[in-house]
């Protein structure tokens, strides 16, 4: 992975545009500066913690819900555990497809004859919430998985400890708060990290369904990237973007570290 | 939560709320199944329709159309040779790392699943240049290599979670009785890790199977996996929504199934053993 590195910063330091080649001059930092006033560069920011902070917090808490719901044995246990993990294993493309011409098209979608069934106006969601589509769609695929994590972790729980709380009066919320989320935090450090080395670059997601628009309200650092190297034809100005994009993904693992590195020894 | 599921109510509340909810989860995935077997009017049918004669006719359209069977190939070979690859190289790394380790060790664990955060993206061009210049453009071989790169950093986290979870002892053991580094490896350690060979192999071949953006970008029509031909049918001339379907499914069944059987192994590894 180190000979593309190099040629990364090699590229970025230089005039490279794919369309115009023999041409390239040293032109130092100006790709940089380039890419980052790119009007397009704080959209694609904000875009990218958006989709990480939603898609974590959604996927943690609803994940912590459903593992506890799951938890006690009742019919058909197994059947739903198959069922649940599935999206997990979707191709992220055919979920974008999915998503977007099943699910989510203002017409035909699945979503818009609900909306019809409570007498409102079916909404055009890749138009109107490109950016909360895309989070719908990811949040689908990595919620299975938190969910199962979770479950698994519930499995070792002291059943005896809970007892005993509950002899001695504690109410649900306080099992809750005491015993439950404690004796979880290993693993939704886990999930949470995980999470983050896979979130970080969505990128199919984008692709196949909102192509990061409309205008730029779906667009994140990965796909801003894609576009200054592929749309536009400017290797250089991507190579730089792909350098910082490599800065933001160390500054967030310094911060892993402190949220797991305790957890994970 | 224990006593609740004594009471009969509790239980019924229970099981309904699950059922519901894992319903509406599975319900994408369960459209995308009738879908495949309608026809295109059916499928654009508005109210959307639940009862319908099923027909094959799309399974077998898809494959005109297409080579289906040429993409899985490629889907296999490539996720397939990517995991073994990536295991041959991650296992020893893994080893080095849990039974010699230093104190940058960690560090270096975190640098490289950083790493795996940065967009692939940004590595595209030079990988494609060097793809290029070596003649290996829509070839198996670079699209082998590229998934095993881009899967080591989290195959090497998990086997070197799970290689430090095995007492040192029984290493030192063998080597007290004469066993050679590579017979201590083989003999002892991959036959007492193999719960986490399996969990980690089996990760990485569903990343790879899955994996869009290297395919998309380095293979065409020769060694395109089935994340290619799913993206052709996403332009706009190729709308055909039971078709789609058909042509999803049929990417994503493998997988899925596998997932299915596999799911045990697969959260054990995912969470490097740390979840118990």
């Amino acid at each position: 992975m180190i000979v593309p590195l190099v040629m990364t910063i090699y590229f970025s330091l230089i005039r490279y545009n794919l369309m115009q080649p023999g041409e390239h001059g040293f032109i130092g930092l100006a790709n940089y500066e380039f890419f980052v006033t790119d009007p397009s560069f704080g959209t694609a920011v904000v875009n990218t913690a958006l989709l990480l902070g939603s898609v974590i917090a959604i996927t943690v808490v609803g994940g912590v819900a459903l593992a506890l719901l799951i938890d006690e044995p009742f019919p058909g246990r197994g059947l739903v555990r198959v069922l649940l993990i599935s999206p997990f294993f979707v191709m992220p493309t055919v979920n974008a497809l999915l998503w977007k011409h099943m699910m989510m098209n203002p017409i035909y979608g699945v979503l818009a004859e609900v909306w019809r069934f409570f007498g409102a106006e079916p909404v055009d969601f890749m138009t109107d919430w490109p950016l909360g589509s895309v989070i719908v769609m990811v949040a689908w695929q990595w919620l299975p998985f938190a969910t199962l994590i979770f479950m698994t972790a519930l499995q070792s729980m002291n059943r005896e400890q809970l007892e005993a709380a509950r002899m001695d009066g504690a109410n649900y919320p306080q099992q809750l708060r005491y015993l439950v989320l404690p004796h979880l935090a290993r693993s939704i450090a886990v999930v949470i990290m995980i999470e983050m080395i896979f979130l970080m670059s969505v990128f199919a997601e984008i692709f196949t369904t909102t192509g990061g628009g409309p205008g730029d309200a779906s667009t994140n650092v990965a796909f801003l990237i894609f576009k200054q190297a592929l749309l536009n034809f400017d290797a250089g100005v991507a190579s730089a973007g792909a350098l910082f994009a490599v800065l933001l993904a160390n500054i967030a693992a310094v911060f892993l570290i402190r949220l797991v590195g305790k957890n994970l020894d | 939560m224990a006593h609740a599921a004594r009471l009969p109510l509790a239980l019924a509340v229970r099981t309904a709320a699950a059922w519901t909810i894992t319903l509406l989860i599975f319900f994408p995935l369960g459209w995308l199944v009738l879908t495949a077997f309608k026809t295109e009017l059916q499928a654009i049918a508005v109210p959307p329709l639940l009862v319908f004669e099923p027909t094959l006719a799309n399974f077998s359209e898809v494959q005109q159309r297409s080579d289906y069977l040429l993409y899985a190939q490629n889907s296999l070979v490539t996720s397939i040779a990517s995991t073994l690859l990536g295991l041959a190289i991650a296992a020893p790394a893994a080893y080095s790392m849990a039974f010699f380790r230093s104190r940058r060790t960690r560090d270096l664990l975190m640098w490289m699943l950083s790493t795996k955060m940065m967009p692939a993206v940004g590595a595209l061009v030079p990988i494609y240049v060097i793809a290029q210049t070596a003649g290996l453009l829509d070839t198996r071989l670079a699209l082998i290599v590229v998934f095993t790169l881009s899967n080591l950093p989290i195959m090497v986290w998990m086997l070197y979670s799970q290689f430090k979870d095995i007492p040192p002892e029984i290493l030192e053991a063998a080597r007290m009785d004469g066993a050679t580094l590579w017979q201590e490896f083989t003999r002892v350690l991959l036959p007492l890790a193999m719960g986490g060979l399996a969990a980690t192999g089996l990760l990485c071949l569903v990343l790879s199977w899955n994996e869009a953006f290297w395919s998309l970008n380095l293979s065409s029509a020769k060694a395109g996996t089935l994340a290619t031909l799913i993206a052709s049918y996403s332009s706009p001339e190729g709308l055909f929504w039971a078709k789609l379907s058909a042509a999803s499914l049929m990417a994503i069944a493998p997988i899925v199934v596998f997932g299915w059987f596999s799911q045990k192994q697969l959260v054990q590894g995912l969470t490097f053993g740390a979840v118990k």
